[in-house]
């Protein structure tokens, strides 16, 4: 408890450094852009994408829970839910696996923020929607398959 | 220029539920102009900060591949009525917006 409680304000104080950097105009917003996860985000393929946000071998788990649809109409707005009930959250990254950047966003939490993350991505073509959850330094995963209908009459 | 973004944070028992719409194009670089059939230079939010009276608690990084007019929800146990909430957003053009919002 204690050590997860060292760890939870440690995280929080780190980012917070930042956030102050970038208040104070130490960091300009290229700098500060600098951190953005380039080989994740420009990575082809699912598993190059989850070796650049360093999660080479992630464990199927059961306690992600993506909601989705079963059948999005429209590719380019589909509501995501990820909700990771795994203790010691840290981070959910979303990627979409036949997306030509597969790679969609990471969320890295702290401070009190809980194992939950909603957006809305985009999809090139139906394909598995994978969160990959980060807790305790292992990491964990869980996959959704969304159909993508490019006509829009549904199905 | 940077449009407006909208927060939304209520309480739902001890949990801030807080919810935020960027307004951003969202290009992600690949897409073709109907008109000319030239590629639309990519323009995409890359990060997105959030903080709870000061401290923090999110950290996004995000692609073009989240949908335009970025929505993002997240939940923060902890927080009460009253926290004021902040988000920031960055893109890859070195625009930026910052947002605050009070949990009602």
């Amino acid at each position: 408890m204690n050590a997860l409680r060292r760890n939870v304000l440690k995280s929080a104080a780190g980012a917070s450094a930042v956030a102050v950097a970038v208040a104070a105009g130490l960091l300009k917003p290229t700098q500060a852009m600098a951190a953005w996860n380039k080989t994740a985000f420009e990575a082809k393929n699912v598993v190059d994408a989850m070796k650049g946000i360093g999660a080479t071998n992630p464990a199927d788990s059961k306690d992600i829970i993506i909601k989705a649809p079963d059948i999005a109409e429209n590719g380019a707005v589909v509501p995501v839910e990820v909700t990771s009930r795994i203790a010691g959250t840290s981070s959910i990254a979303i990627l979409a696996e036949k997306n030509a950047q597969p790679m969609i966003g990471e969320f890295n939490l702290s401070g009190g923020a809980e194992g939950f993350i909603s957006t809305r991505i985009k999809m090139g073509q139906t394909s598995l929607v994978r969160a990959v959850v980060s807790a305790g330094g292992k990491t964990y995963t869980a996959a959704k398959e969304v159909k993508v209908t490019i006509g829009g009459c549904g199905g | 220029m940077a449009q407006p973004m909208r927060i939304r944070a209520t309480m739902a028992g001890d949990v801030a539920d807080v919810k935020v719409l960027m307004n951003h194009p969202m290009e992600t670089g690949t897409r073709k102009d109907a008109k000319t059939g030239q590629l639309v230079p990519a323009h995409f939010i890359q990060e997105i900060t959030a903080t709870v009276n000061g401290v923090a608690v999110l950290n996004a990084n995000i692609g073009g591949a989240v949908s335009k007019n970025p929505y993002l929800g997240f939940k923060v146990k902890g927080a009460k009525a009253g926290d004021k909430v902040v988000v920031n957003w960055a893109d890859n053009k070195g625009d930026k917006n910052t947002e605050e919002a009070t949990i009602s």
